[in-house]
């Protein structure tokens, strides 16, 4: 079983998600959540170190985050896949541990 | 104040300051309670402020500030209602926030 | 008190909703609209996320305050700027953010958006021309 990593910062504020990009194994599952969503968008300055890291890890959006924040899911690069509340759970319990990066 | 006034047979939740603790729980009887608290007699001119404060407050989020209410009022209804003059001798207590209170709003942004 | 206006302009970079940033400076504009002062607000780096269209945070139990963005011209903000480099760096264009309608007290005029995008020598300016700054 893997880890699952959840990031909840903007990449445009904070080296989060580059961090954990940098050190999450293949296979591994990152989870954009919070101001993380914005890391899924299509057309950002983002979008090379997303787009790499998609050969290698799984990457999900929070549903709920994306839409507060007044994206579609139309918006997200190809490849990111969006999962509810339930779904989170679910890959939380399909992981051998849940790693935050705050 | 009471922690809850009587509507309509139902006992709703007010905050210390007697202003609704959920909006969503509003009706027009929550308005004639109040009002008959403040030993005031609710008339026409009285809902065409609640209905709006409820309008207003369902598009943007926000009760508005008592000069903010006083121009857009004033737009509205016509000028002859759109001043502080006019929405006092409605509502003593204060156009915002006792009609605020009325309409099941929050107190408004910036009243101390 | 003094009866000069001053230039108040309030500068927003932080994105809504994961920080309590956003709705601060919003509710702090609000207040401030009664002291009849010259309001502008410049949103830039995460802040442009702040007038994204179509906001519902219905689903993460917070309160959507976007709406009140739209009633900012009525409470004496004349203009609104958005860094244009902010939004190319995240994929926006200026047709994602919201309209914000102004009324003209003096010729009763309606400007139907006061949502100006600027580039950078511009935002220089404008915090040049500035007699306060308020950071958000």
């Amino acid at each position: 079983m893997s880890i699952l990593h959840t990031v909840n910062k903007s990449p445009f504020e904070r080296n989060s998600l580059a961090s954990c990009l940098k050190v999450a194994a293949p296979g591994a599952a990152v989870l954009l959540i919070e101001d993380g969503v914005y890391a899924g968008l299509r057309g950002t300055s983002a979008v090379p170190l997303v787009t790499a890291a998609l050969a290698r890890v799984k990457v999900y959006v929070l549903g709920p985050d994306l839409k507060a924040r007044g994206f579609a899911a139309e918006r997200l690069l190809p490849g990111i896949d969006v999962v509810d509340y339930a779904g989170f759970v679910e890959l939380a319990v399909q992981s051998a541990k849940v790693q935050a990066w705050l | 104040m009471a922690d809850t006034i009587d509507v309509d047979g139902k006992h709703l939740a007010v905050d210390e300051e007697g202003y609704l603790a959920d909006l969503n729980e509003w009706v027009p009887g929550v308005a004639t309670v109040m009002a008959k608290q403040d030993n005031l007699e609710l008339t026409d001119d009285h809902w065409d402020i609640i209905n709006f404060l409820r309008a207003y407050y369902e598009e943007y989020q926000i009760a508005p500030a008592v000069r903010v209410l006083t121009k857009a009022v004033g737009k509205k209804l016509g000028a002859e209602k759109g001043n502080s003059k006019y929405l006092y001798s409605l509502f003593p207590y204060g156009p915002a926030k006792q009609a605020c209170r009325f309409a099941g709003l929050p107190k408004p942004t910036g009243c101390v | 008190m003094s009866e000069t206006i001053k230039k108040f302009l309030y500068l927003n970079r932080k994105a809504p909703y994961g920080t309590v940033y956003a709705w601060e400076s919003l509710e702090v504009v609000l207040i401030g609209a009664a002291f009849d002062q010259e309001v502008s607000l410049l949103f830039m780096d995460d802040g442009v996320y702040q007038l994204i269209k179509g906001q519902d945070p219905s689903g993460i139990g917070m309160k959507n305050f976007s709406p009140t963005y739209r009633t900012l011209g009525d409470y004496e903000v004349k203009s609104i700027f958005v860094d244009g480099e902010s939004l190319t760096a995240r994929g926006l264009m200026p047709d994602d953010l919201m309209r914000i309608a102004w009324d003209d007290p003096d010729t009763q005029e309606t400007v139907e958006n006061i949502v100006t995008v600027v580039d950078a020598p511009r935002v220089t300016a404008l915090m040049d021309a500035a007699d306060v700054v308020f950071s958000f």
